[in-house]
């Protein structure tokens, strides 16, 4: 019965202070988070964070499937960035295969990775500023996010788990009037983010909760492992898209916006530029998108196309061993890191040399950004804590897995 | 698929600042080394983990200021049997190091890094919670995914992947 009474991990320091549990339900914990406060009046003495609730055993899982059969597994961790998962994990792979993946596959995947970074920014814009008490943004925000996953279903057939990303490529060409629908949207979307700062970026109660709030160092931020804009916020220059190229990344062109003041502002104002680089750099893919095959040439890890199947024996046969047996990959271990909307998200991937990975760890960006909450809010007040675990872009099946 | 086979020769790997470094500072600390898919590994005896961790951190030439992961690796039943593994970061150099201790099953411990980077606090209790590695200096080990009063260690590969019922 011993969970019918759990210890307490969080004990009163002095008589005037008081525990306050936050969460697991609560709205702004973005989730399933459970904070400890200790407060002192309205001031925060002491907090910690209470992770766990959304486990799934994802590593345990992958561990015991195929390794093409962990794809729709990765969507699930961090389920607002499914193609970043996607693209981390298939890239991982590619490395232990030593796979040579078509220029055409790689700018798709950049394409799509961006459009889920917008994806991402705009749920994390929309429900921070709700937190804050800006109702409106989240309305305009889902409007635009509407029209992603839209476009998502349309290539993938999903609008969240899209598992559209294949070891050796992509799964599909994408549909007719696809890239036009893209070119819609990134026309229009510049003049949407106006319209997002419009109500925010001047408006003196968004300044007053988010200025000075939460503040992070440099040094902090460093030390306690944060990644993405949580790191660049403080003024830490640094992209793994730009500084680490992936999937040809090194052939785009766009900035990475860094801010020095290190608190909820900062952090804001480094996602809202990235909405900006984003929609530049769709833009430069749709622009340069190279023509060719869109899956790497390896009969023995890469699903023959149907046509194929249906005239030639050897693509049947591939592809019969690969739906049964899984494709064997060569004894040895990854680590495959991307940029995500949160930060750094890498992916180790260890083979044995069958056909199931020996062992397959996520490093999730939120879970060493949520280490920073402590160091943001101890000693502010109690309103702040919402303001700065908004600000970290948390989500929760990242964080647990 | 071209893949080059792995260095494994400490010999030749010597050229590799981090670890010329770590050799040059204690060559009895390293182990092994491996170059392998364009990653470098570098075996560490299990006393010395935290002192090479400062070492790396604190050298100019290296600068591996960032830990980006600790993880750990089960090969049951093979001894030593667990590989806790250590992703560095070098932000000015961008550069990727991967450092590895190899522990026995008996009572596998070894020295927290949460005096040299405080962001391995939340990895090396995962560590603990779904492997039963301790970590020596850890301000808070406890279980954090799992619950409070869970039994056995989920990520070990003689546990099943469906549990205990």
């Amino acid at each position: 019965m011993a969970h019918l009474n759990p210890t307490p991990v969080l004990e009163p320091g002095q008589d005037r202070t008081m525990i306050l549990n936050m969460g697991p339900q609560h709205p702004s914990t973005h989730g399933v988070l459970r904070v400890l406060l200790e407060i002192d009046g309205e001031n925060v003495v002491r907090i910690m964070p209470d992770i766990g609730f959304l486990h799934t055993g994802i590593e345990k899982t992958c561990e015991a499937k195929f390794y093409q059969q962990v794809v729709p597994l990765t969507d699930r961790i961090d389920y607002l960035c499914p193609m970043t998962n996607n693209l981390c994990y298939v890239l991982a792979v590619e490395k232990l295969l030593g796979l040579e993946i078509p220029p055409k596959a790689q700018w798709l995947r950049v394409l799509l990775n961006e459009l889920t970074r917008i994806n991402s920014h705009l749920v994390w814009l929309g429900t921070h500023a709700m937190d804050i008490g800006a109702m409106t943004v989240f309305l305009y925000c889902f409007r635009e996010r509407e029209e992603i996953l839209r476009m998502f279903e349309m290539v993938s057939g999903q609008r969240m788990m899209t598992s559209y990303f294949r070891v050796g490529g992509i799964a599909l060409e994408p549909p007719l009037g696809f890239f036009d629908r893209v070119r819609d949207f990134a026309g229009y979307f510049p003049e949407k983010v106006d319209e997002y700062e419009n109500l925010l970026t001047g408006n003196p109660i968004w300044l007053m909760r988010t200025k000075g709030v939460a503040t992070i160092t440099k040094e902090d931020a460093i030390a306690l492992g944060a990644s993405g804009p949580t790191m660049r916020g403080s003024g830490v220059d640094f992209d793994l898209r730009r500084d680490m190229p992936y999937s040809s990344y090194e052939k785009f062109q766009f900035k990475v916006p860094v801010a020095q003041d290190g608190d909820v502002f900062a952090r804001y104002a480094c996602r809202v530029a990235e909405l900006r680089e984003s929609i530049g750099i769709v833009r430069q893919a749709l622009d340069g998108m190279p023509e060719g095959p869109i899956k790497a040439d390896a009969p023995k890890v890469v699903l023959p196309d149907r046509e194929k199947m249906k005239t030639e024996m050897e693509a049947l046969i591939y592809h019969f061993k690969i739906i049964t047996e899984g494709f064997a990959v060569p004894a040895g271990e990854v680590y495959q890191a991307v940029e995500s909307p949160r930060g750094e998200m890498g992916y180790y991937v260890v083979s044995d040399g069958t056909a199931k990975p020996y062992r397959v760890h996520m490093r999730a960006a939120c879970l060493a950004n949520l280490q920073t909450l402590p160091t943001m809010c101890e000693g502010r007040l109690l309103a702040d804590v919402v303001a700065a675990i908004g600000s970290i872009d948390i989500v929760l099946g990242e964080i647990d897995r | 698929m071209a893949l080059a086979p792995a260095v494994t020769d400490l010999e030749s790997l010597k050229g590799h600042p981090a670890l010329a470094r770590l050799l040059a500072w204690n060559a009895s600390a390293v182990q092994g080394a491996k170059f392998d898919r364009g990653e470098m590994t570098v075996f560490v005896e299990r006393e010395h983990i935290r002192q090479a961790c400062v070492l790396l951190r604190d050298d100019a030439v290296c600068g591996f200021n960032f830990l980006a992961d600790v993880t750990c690796v089960d090969w049951h039943p093979a001894e030593p049997r667990f590989e806790v593994v250590y992703h560095l970061l070098s932000i000015p150099n961008k550069e990727r190091l991967r450092l590895k201790v190899r522990l026995n099953s008996g009572s596998p411990a070894i020295e927290s890094v949460t005096s040299v980077w405080p962001g391995a606090n939340y990895f090396e209790r995962e560590v603990f919670d779904l492997f039963g590695i301790r970590f020596n200096g850890h301000p808070y080990l406890r279980r954090m995914l799992m619950p409070e009063d869970w039994e056995g260690y989920p990520l070990r590969k003689d546990y099943p992947v469906e549990g205990y019922r």
